[in-house]
């Protein structure tokens, strides 16, 4: 999907629990001003917290961007880009898939998050640090599900 | 839409004993540390205790992840090793749609769409609880 990007909104840390907390209440604001239905508000916020805290983790502490965009159909939208520069994830297929987990948690985090967001992507590279970049828009045409 | 409720409180939610049961009422946004104090804390008191029902009741947390998801199905597991059933109570829509989209079903977790019928799962004679109001705060 084409749409502009506006400047970025915030940059929040993540370095602590209470980081967490900062994050999915950001979020939270930020889907409830641009319109975002509930359900959907609270599937990004849950993202975000599972992402979030993959950085704290796994990546040893990153940050998030928060970013408001809006479509070429002029439908609005919520980008967020979590970074750390942990040591990247050696196999992207197995940390996406249900079930693996390589500390704590349930081994939802990753594939679980990439479920409940509109679009998501990840770039990692070993030694180097972790991306994950996902957009909700606020509504959206029907479509079939990507193939998995 | 999100309020005062809202405010992230970090240290121990207080747990209410009626009875035979442990009330615990999540409000908000847990830092994780509360969370796994929370765990410990009811360990504690199913273990000290003659209890043999706990109930969770989640009708005032907006958002339930993965880590508060596996907290939620620990307690459930602990307890029963400890001779007491969990139920979890209140749990809202939005929240248990996303859940559901994330891959966490909770199987194990016994629940209830609010804290009466919970208790009511568990037995307890609801009419002659006090109010939850007269309730007094245990300090932990």
């Amino acid at each position: 999907m084409t749409h502009s990007t506006g400047s970025v909104s915030a940059c929040l840390p993540i370095h602590s629990d209470l980081d967490l907390v900062r994050v999915r209440q950001h979020v939270r604001q930020m889907t409830a001003q641009l319109g975002f239905r509930l359900v959907e508000q609270t599937k990004l916020v849950t993202a975000a917290s599972e992402l979030a805290r993959n950085a704290l983790i796994h990546g040893g502490g990153g940050q998030m961007e928060c970013t408001p965009v809006s479509s070429s159909g002029g439908v609005q939208g919520l980008r967020l880009v979590f970074s750390d520069q942990g040591p990247g994830i050696a196999d992207l297929d197995q940390a996406l898939s249900d079930g693996y987990t390589s500390g704590e948690g349930l081994g939802m985090g990753l594939g679980g998050a990439r479920r409940l967001v509109h679009e998501f992507s990840i770039d990692s590279r070993r030694g180097v640090g972790t991306t994950v970049t996902v957009t909700s828009w606020t509504s959206r045409p029907p479509r079939p599900r990507e193939a998995p | 839409m999100t309020g005062a409720a809202t405010f992230p409180h970090e240290g121990h939610v207080p747990v209410l004993r009626l009875g035979g049961v442990l009330l615990v009422t999540l409000q908000g946004d847990l830092y994780d540390s509360t969370a796994e104090q929370l765990q410990q804390d009811i360990g504690a008191t199913v273990a000290d205790s003659a209890i043999n029902g706990v109930v969770i009741d989640l009708s005032g947390v907006e958002v339930v992840d993965s880590f508060m998801g596996r907290v939620l199905s620990d307690v459930a597991a602990m307890t029963r090793l400890l001779a007491a059933q969990t139920v979890v109570a209140g749990m809202r829509p939005a929240v248990a749609i996303t859940l559901v989209e994330l891959g966490l079903t909770l199987p194990g977790l016994r629940t209830a769409l609010n804290t009466e019928e919970a208790l009511r799962l568990l037995g307890a004679e609801v009419s002659a609880l006090p109010r939850a109001g007269r309730a007094h705060r245990e300090s932990p």
